[in-house]
């Protein structure tokens, strides 16, 4: 598995770029996932989805699909796709050091 | 006398209740509530827009599905009240001892701003319906050429394969009426892929390319543009289209939300392995109507009715339930041509190659396309009605096995 070092914090990703251990996340790790993907610099919108996703997480055991994101966070779905482009349910969660989220099959 | 009430008699309530028949001591009585005069058999509606089937084959009374001695009252439950242990039928109430919920998934095009209107069934169809697909039966049989939209809204949706083997079967009809070269087929997904899982997204999606089908991957349905015939992303992607054919939102059934039992989608908060349902004991779920993260399809239904009927005879003797069901699913995927493959998976093995339900002999090929495949998927029209609704064994494990399978490089990283 490769490892990757952001702000001194280092963590190990799977071959999609995920955190392989949730509980290796630290802000600056969010910070340089972001970076990575091309996000530019995080803004208070950002943190919100990020903060909702770790905290749902946490209850639910599983990474909150786009739908109930767009529905709990109180950032609506058009805005999600201008904060994390293309596939915003996988990239929040990605940055937040989730797993991918299953889309159930 | 005590009562096992269930709720929705389509694939997995019917099973159920014909399982519990004879499971039951004598002081317990059963009864399904379903409103719906017929029984209909889903995995046909993927052929019948070609034409292939006929609808008044792919559909049976709903009594003689089940056994006797089950009470059947046709009428929509419009509320459950787990405090009171209690169904509301309009004026009427009914008393459970134990309650399942088996009431389904169900479309929601009203949930995509623009897919219901003027267009609706004229440029706009879905095939997950009996009147959808018959609709589009006749739309494609008077289609010369254009572009065809096969567009998924959002996950989950039930029979996750069904718009694929629509657009392979859609491959096949086209060639054979010969206006294949005027025909562009895409598939528009919001997944990254063509399927959830790696292994099997690789195989379809390369089968996808081999049949001349565009994928738009990454695709989130935002709205529909009757007017001008375009489908529009959230993010403002758009694609023109001269037939749609999209496969909507899917929810639970109305009565989950009305009685505040659902998650965000209508669906049952379930524990994964029991069964039971995450709030109340005496309530079970069975089938579409959970919100478990494995498929939406009546093979699930029947490997999580062995467990279930398993667990209601414990809860019936206050006995600890049987923490068995692992997610298992089976499903052939028709591949056109008169090939299937078969995949078989569950909650942490995504499907792999290899042979199936024995090693070697097989014979049925998994992710692989082959004749006996097609065949396998027409025999479970057979089973379907009489030995899966009947509730009786079929000659699978109910538990998946790894038995048979070649494990790749993507599946065991
Ligand atoms: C196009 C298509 C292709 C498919 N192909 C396959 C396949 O190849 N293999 C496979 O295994 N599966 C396939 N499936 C999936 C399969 O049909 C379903 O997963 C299966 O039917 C689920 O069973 P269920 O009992 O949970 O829901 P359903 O069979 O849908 O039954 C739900 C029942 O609940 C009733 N109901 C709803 N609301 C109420 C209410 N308020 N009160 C009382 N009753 C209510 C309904 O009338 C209905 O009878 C396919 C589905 C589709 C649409």
């Amino acid at each position: 598995m490769p490892t990757a070092e952001y702000a001194g914090n280092v963590v190990e990703l799977n071959e999609e770029g995920f955190l392989v251990d949730s509980s290796e996340w630290t802000p600056e790790v969010a910070t340089g996932l972001a970076e990575e993907a091309g996000l530019g610099p995080l803004t208070d919108k950002h943190w919100t989805v990020l903060t909702f996703c770790r905290e749902d997480a946490a209850q639910q055991g599983q990474p909150p699909g786009l739908r109930r994101i767009s529905k709990l966070s109180g950032v609506n779905m058009k805005e999600l796709y201008q904060l994390f482009p293309k596939g915003p349910g996988k990239l929040a969660a990605k940055i937040a050091g989730l797993p991918k989220p299953q889309g159930c099959i | 006398m005590k009562r096992l009430l269930i709720l929705g008699a389509g694939t997995a309530g019917t099973m159920v209740a014909n399982k519990m028949r004879t499971r039951l001591p004598e002081s317990w009585t059963i009864t399904v509530v379903d409103p719906e005069e017929k029984h209909l058999y889903q995995p046909d509606l993927i052929f019948l827009p070609f034409g292939r089937v006929r609808a008044d084959r792919m559909e049976r009374p709903r009594r003689t599905t089940l056994g006797r001695g089950i009470e059947w009252i046709q009428e929509a439950v419009d509320r459950i009240d787990p405090d009171k242990r209690q169904i509301v039928l309009g004026e009427s109430t009914l008393d459970y001892d134990l309650l399942v919920i088996a009431t389904g998934s169900h479309i929601r095009p009203e949930e995509t701003p623009g897919i219901l209107g003027d267009h609706w069934y004229q440029s706009v169809f879905d095939f997950y319906t009996l009147k959808g697909a018959l609709e589009l039966r006749s739309a494609l049989s008077a289609f010369e050429g254009g572009r065809v939209v096969v567009n998924v809204v959002e996950m989950p949706i039930k029979c996750p394969v069904a718009p694929l083997e629509f657009s392979f079967l859609a491959d096949e009809y086209f060639t054979k009426r010969e206006i294949r070269n005027d025909v562009e087929l895409i598939y528009a997904t919001p997944l990254d892929g063509a399927f959830t899982k790696p292994v099997a997204s690789k195989v379809l999606g390369s089968m996808l390319g081999d049949k001349g089908i565009q994928v738009e991957a990454e695709f989130n349905a935002g709205e529909v543009d009757g007017e001008k015939n375009i489908l529009r992303s959230y993010d403002d992607r758009e694609i023109a289209y001269d037939l749609l054919v999209t496969v909507p939102t899917h929810m639970g059934a109305q009565v989950i939300e009305d009685s505040g039992l659902g998650d965000h989608l209508g669906f049952v908060p379930t524990h994964p392995n029991t069964l039971v349902s995450k709030t109340d004991d005496h309530i079970f779920v069975l089938g579409d109507a959970t919100d478990l993260p494995t498929s939406k399809a009546g093979s699930v239904a029947h490997f999580e009715a062995h467990v279930l009927a398993e667990n209601l005879v414990r809860a019936t003797e206050g006995r600890s339930l049987l923490e068995d069901f692992d997610g298992h699913a089976n499903c052939f995927v028709e591949s056109g041509f008169g090939k299937a493959m078969l995949i078989d998976f569950n909650y942490d093995v995504e499907p792999l190659p290899g042979m199936y339900p024995l090693p070697v002999v097989g014979p049925m090929s998994l992710l692989k396309e082959t004749r006996l495949n097609h065949l396998g998927k027409l025999g479970f029209r057979w089973a379907y009605w009489n030995a899966l609704l009947p509730g009786r064994p079929i000659p699978v494990p109910n538990q998946m096995s790894m038995t048979g399978k070649r494990e790749t490089a993507a599946s065991a990283a």
